[in-house]
């Protein structure tokens, strides 16, 4: 129409933009085929470097290209003169923000550029810091740059208190962010230790004293500022509850310290003649420099792991020479000395005595009432609390059930018990994606509870029936138990772990879906084994009793297996010292 | 522009009076899609009464629209009787043809000359200055210069005990005036609105920048507080209890989608609704007044409705709904006026019409006559409703006002860690059937007023004059010669009131007008630009109804120059106010030959253009371009 601007067709338009592609398709091909022809002759002359640099501007994820530039300004490094090396690098500084604006996520990019900053003559971390800076503003979860921005505080030995504000600052512009809260769990430690001496120096570069792992438990977190912490963190999961990052934050400020290393228990059996010592944390026994002295006499002894697909146990087994105390009328003292880590533990069989054992018991360890937390009572009580508050809020919000759970193991697991059972409940209904996650943690709080409760009844009779198990753990802690009750759950398995239970003489497992045994290998005083109405299904299943020479009394009623034809004689032959077998 | 029209113009397609927003919109959509559109304008400068001004620039303005109210004259048992000061007869018979008839019109906006009662205002319509006081902290520093005659002298004795801060003087305001950019309207953008919406889709954004605004604040119990409505605000809150927040973010998040609950409220007040919803006073108050921006009569679906248009437009540019263009928001009319010039618009400034020639049988307008005595036909004619006489507007429509203050202050009503915040203030009404009044404090980096100083604009529906609608809340929240105990106000350096038609009372149908020419109202009280947008849009599609309205502009790397056609586009000489009239003249009749320097003037303009935008890049951190998404 007259008067109207024209304007180019949408045809025209693709075409020219086809032919423009087309154009620059040719100029990077000729381009690369030049880079690659250089390097192969080994050529590292300023032409290279300007053709890698045509090419990695327009893309920056080449890293062929990025190696073959750090070659020709390492071979620049020989023969040229600092002054000039400085001007080459800080050129290569700008050049690599270029390829950041075109993409702020390459790894060849970033990594070039931390290559650079290291080798620069006279660097300057300022502008690199305020290059973190922008870049974070910009997508502040851009976690390459975070690891840079690491990289540039530990060099240039920023404040660790700035660098607390600035999670502060990035936190407050948007909280679903795990690298701040990250972050800040490295940083507090340093800041505010737990220890009553005083704050290390802020102006000290972090350096000199590299940020410990946030779980060593002298690098906790001291009360006033975790109070704050909780805090802040609290106005976050209010806001928005759904949000994960807030959450795992909380998680690790509710978090304990690791467990002190040591050897937990030491225990003696003198009719098999071995020795049993269980540790704090999986070890490999062959490689610590583990020593055991009977009678102020260093033994020369081989140590197994209950299982052999076990390299890394916590438990460990050792056969003494024979007849070295088998006469019942002598008095032993036992020390097993764990070299590695300066500490050991003793153990006295007495006279008349057939077994003997030493240990700290989880009670006296509080291992599961300090599986969250250090802090004091009242401080968990309160944040208990708030997590209620929010739940009469949101009922269904998983994050929620799930801490309050937490809190309330941390504070009395077994006076809980009946609403964490009910918040599990609730959890395996809202998160149904995950509900066999909540059954196994469901499994591992309800064993737990069984273990504080056998303890404090000073029994060795462990009994855990009808409880939905899924899955059993803490096994080490059963080490001394002689009698266990697992019947009507839901186990599948007897895992290998199970052979840690050394003492166990009565296994009662009816009324589950067991179909694998692997864990009932080499129990020396297994007697009774009742597995009715479980899933065992062929005699190999049954193979792991071989190990067990007392075995005498079999139960196996209501198992698939008893359908095979022969089973009678076929087990018979299989597991020859079972006088009492039930099909 | 151009002051006479060169003989070639002189036939138009569509001719546009005044240049307020809806009316550049419409002269914008129309001349994209191929129109000849000539936008003529009384003034001497663009956006009518959508215009920003320098200092110096509303000084003037002032002066020319000061109510000479000369009522201290009068004597007891005296009245007095206002003459009209327009002298263009109303009617007027052309001798030209006889099938056509000539409609005269007043030359400029009715000014009211009368007595400043609110009586008095039911009759006028324009702008209407009451108020400009300046203030005891011009006085103390003896340099302000003597009151113009009529203006109120403030009553209050200057104060001795002066504050330790300098403050800055009116002559410092003077010299540093151009530094000001002062609206008469005060607005701002939704990120989802319409006006933003229509600025990304036809590529006009790209003549203008924006500021978010970045808080949103309130007053209450005689402290401005800040509102959290972004997720990143309800989390740094100080004021709100956890339990508050997560109650605040459930019914933000819930409140998006209709719960038959709404519905049992139907017709009853929103704030019964927030009441039902156990929210507790603080959330129903940010909610009410600040959020949903309602009154405590307020329908709940309007509530609703405003609450989720609220909730929609946070977090596309930044933490709060609204964007402010840089240099004020008499930028945006310049912006459609500038893309309505590219494609072939002309402008005119200091030019006026002075009578519509109609025909008869038809009763359509077939040409203008200008006040220079030149017949200009047209096919269409828009022109706004402040032109049009009360004769023959559709009757019984009462004129609404708004009552607007500008002020001038030495600090933020919050002050906060950054200077450079850009505040929306909601103030309910003090009292039942009061004003709820809105405050928007620029600052300096909105290229809107000068380093050291916020520009403050107030807005309510005017109860009676601007100054007794908003004086009460400037004297509360600042510290004026008015106030006393304010220590840790922002004093006040300058302030004007005045009162101005609300276009939204105004009607743009019915009236005794040609078919073919439309009224735009002017602008209204809103804080959104919904209003002139859509009025823009519907004259558009009464005008072209098989066009799209504003399809996007090409790039200019796609226009193709050398065509046979005659019309290249004309450049910007939108941008060149006051060109000499010989100039315009040398230059209209050379275009026939000269396209190609129209395409080389243009590209030169847009190089300057980007010099100068990183120029002030230096100067304007966070500055937001629209793009059509992110």
């Amino acid at each position: 129409m007259h008067g109207r601007v024209k304007i180019k067709s949408t045809a025209q338009q693709e075409e020219e933009k086809r032919k423009e592609r087309e154009k620059k398709l040719k100029i990077y091909v000729a381009a690369r085929d030049a880079c690659f022809s250089k390097r192969r002759e080994g050529v590292w002359d300023d032409e290279a470097l300007q053709l890698t640099q045509q090419l990695l501007s327009s893309n920056p994820d080449f890293a062929t290209l990025w190696n073959y530039r750090r070659e020709i300004l390492l071979h620049l490094e020989t023969v040229r003169e600092e002054d000039e090396l400085q001007k080459i690098y800080e050129a290569e500084l700008s050049f690599l923000e270029s390829c950041l604006k075109m993409n702020p996520k390459s790894y060849g990019s970033w990594h070039h550029r931390g290559w650079v900053s290291a080798r620069l003559p006279r660097p300057d971390w300022a502008r690199e810091l305020s290059l973190c800076d922008r870049c974070l503003s910009l997508d502040d979860r851009n976690f390459h740059c975070w690891d840079y921005r690491r990289m540039v505080v530990k060099m240039s030995g920023v404040p660790v208190d700035q660098e607390l504000q600035f999670t502060d600052r990035l936190i407050g512009s948007n909280f679903s962010n795990y690298s701040s809260w990250h972050y800040r769990s490295t940083l507090l430690p340093l800041l505010h230790p737990e220890s009553p001496e005083p704050p290390s120096p802020c102006r000290q570069p972090p350096q000199s004293s590299p940020p410990p792992s946030p779980q060593t438990h002298s690098h906790r977190v001291c009360e006033e500022q975790l109070l704050k912490e909780y805090e802040l963190v609290q106005n976050a999961f209010f806001t928005d509850p759904n949000d994960q990052s807030a959450w795992f934050y909380y998680r690790w400020l509710l978090g304990r310290a690791e467990r002190e290393e040591m050897i937990s228990c030491v225990y003696v059996s003198r009719e098999e003649e071995r020795v049993v010592v269980a540790f704090s944390r999986p070890v490999n026994a062959q490689s610590v420099g583990l020593m055991l002295v009977l009678d102020g006499q260093p033994q020369r002894v081989e140590w197994r792991s209950v299982h052999p697909h076990f390299k890394h146990s916590p438990v460990w087994i050792c056969d003494l020479p024979p007849g070295t105390i088998s006469d019942i009328t002598n008095e032993h003292n036992l020390t097993v000395h764990w070299t590695e880590k300066h500490t050991h533990r003793d153990c006295a069989l007495y006279t008349g005595r057939n077994e003997s054992w030493c240990r700290d018991s989880a009670t006296d360890q509080e291992l599961f009432r300090s599986e969250l937390s250090v802090e004091k009572t009242s401080v968990l009580q309160s944040e208990l609390q708030s997590c209620n508050q929010l739940q009469e809020l949101e009922p269904l919000n998983k994050w929620c059930l799930l801490t309050i759970i937490l809190l309330m193991r941390a504070l009395d697991p077994l006076g809980y018990e009946k609403e964490t059972l009910a918040h599990f409940q609730t959890l395996k209904e809202v998160d149904s994606m995950r509900s066999a996650y909540y059954s196994d943690l469901c499994s591992k709080f309800m064993i737990e509870n069984t273990i504080l409760k056998m303890e404090y009844a000073e029994v060795r009779v462990f009994s855990i029936s009808d409880k939905k198990l899924t899955t059993l753990c803490h096994l080490d802690q059963l080490l001394l138990v002689t009698h266990i009750n697992l019947s009507s759950n839901l186990l599948q398995r007897l895992p290998p772990q199970f052979a840690m239970l050394q003492c166990l003489e009565v296994l009662e497992a009816d009324n589950n879906c067991i179909e694998n045994l692997e864990g009932l290998y080499h129990l020396p005083k297994l007697e009774e084994v009742y597995l009715k109405n479980n899933k065992i299904s062929k005699l190999a299943d049954l193979q792991p009793l071989v190990s067990c020479p007392k075995l005498k009394h079999l139960d196996l009623r209501g198992n698939p297996i008893t359908e095979t034809t022969n089973i009678q004689s076929e087990l018979a032959e299989l597991l020859p010292s079972v006088t009492d077998l039930l099909l | 522009g151009y002051t006479t029209l060169p003989a070639n113009r002189r036939r138009q397609e569509l001719i546009i009076k005044s240049d307020g927003l809806a009316e550049s919109v419409v002269a914008a959509a129309c001349a994209r899609v191929g129109q000849r559109v000539l936008h003529l304008d009384r003034k001497s400068y663009y956006a009518g009464s959508w215009a920003s001004f320098t200092f110096n620039g509303l000084l003037s303005w002032i002066q020319e629209h000061t109510l000479h109210d000369w009522s201290n004259l009068l004597e007891d048992g005296e009245e007095m009787i206002c003459l009209s000061n327009t002298n263009s007869a109303p009617f007027k018979t052309d001798k030209q043809t006889e099938e056509e008839q000539v409609e005269a019109f007043p030359s400029r906006p009715q000014v009211s000359w009368g007595d400043r009662g609110p009586h008095q205002l039911q009759k006028t319509c324009g702008l209407n200055i009451l108020h400009c006081p300046i203030t005891q902290a011009i006085q103390t520093e003896g340099e302000g210069p003597e009151p113009e005659s009529g203006q109120p002298r403030p009553s209050a004795a200057p104060s001795q005990s002066e504050p330790v801060k300098k403050k800055i003087s009116y002559a410092q305001l003077l010299k540093e005036g151009r530094r000001f950019n002062i609206d008469l309207v005060s607005k701002l953008m939704y990120s989802r609105g319409s006006l933003v919406d229509l600025l990304i889709k036809s590529n006009v954004s790209r003549y203008a920048e924006f500021k978010n605004v970045t808080r949103i604040l309130t007053y209450r119990h005689g402290n401005v507080e800040q509102v959290p409505c972004s997720r990143a605000d309800v989390f740094a809150s100080r004021q709100l209890s956890v339990v508050e927040k997560r109650k605040l973010m459930r019914f933000l998040t819930s409140c998006l989608e209709e719960t038959q609950e709404e519905q049992a409220f139907a017709g009853r007040p929103y704030l019964e609704f927030l009441r039902d919803q156990q929210l507790g006073d603080n959330l129903q108050h940010f909610l009410l007044h600040s959020i949903a921006m309602a009154t405590e009569d307020t329908p709940t679906e309007e509530g609703l409705a405003s609450t989720r248009h609220f909730l929609r437009c946070l977090g596309r540019y930044g933490n709060t709904p609204f964007l402010f263009p840089l240099y004020g928001l008499g930028e945006i009319p310049q912006c459609f006026c500038r893309m309505c010039a590219v494609f072939g618009g002309i402008y005119c400034l200091r030019h006026s019409v002075h009578s519509l020639l109609v025909h008869k049988d038809t009763n359509r307008c077939k040409a203008v006559i200008d006040s220079r005595g030149q017949r200009i036909s047209c096919s269409h004619v828009v022109v706004e409703d402040g032109y049009v006489e009360a004769a023959r507007k559709p009757t019984a429509t009462p004129t609404r006002f708004l009552s607007r203050a500008v002020l001038i202050t030495d600090g933020s009503v919050l002050s906060s860690e950054s200077d450079q915040q850009v505040s929306l203030v909601t103030v309910p009404p003090s009292e039942a059937g009061g004003p709820s009044v809105r405050l928007v404090e620029l600052c300096p980096s909105t290229m809107t007023c000068m380093p050291g100083t916020y520009l403050v604009h107030l807005t309510c529906q005017s109860v009676s004059s601007a100054y007794q609608d908003l004086s009460p809340v400037v004297t509360r929240m600042f510290r004026t010669p008015e106030s006393h105990d304010q220590e840790g106000r922002p004093s006040v350096l300058w302030c004007l009131y005045f009162n101005m038609a609300d276009g939204s009372a105004v009607e743009v149908e019915g009236h005794d007008l040609p078919s073919n020419v439309y009224v735009c109202s002017g602008p209204d009280g809103g804080l959104g630009h919904q209003h002139a947008i859509g009025q823009a849009e519907a004259i558009f599609h009464k005008i072209l109804p098989e066009d799209e309205f504003c399809p996007p502009a090409p790039n200019p790397e796609d226009i193709i120059y050398d065509g046979e056609t005659c019309t290249s586009p004309l450049g910007e000489e939108g941008e060149e106010r006051g060109e000499e009239e010989g100039e315009g003249e040398g230059e209209g009749a050379g275009e026939e030959e000269g396209e190609g320097e129209g395409g080389e003037k243009e590209e030169k303009e847009q190089e300057e253009e980007e010099e100068e935008e990183e120029e002030r890049d230096g100067e304007v951190q966070e500055k937001q371009s629209l793009k059509s998404e992110e």
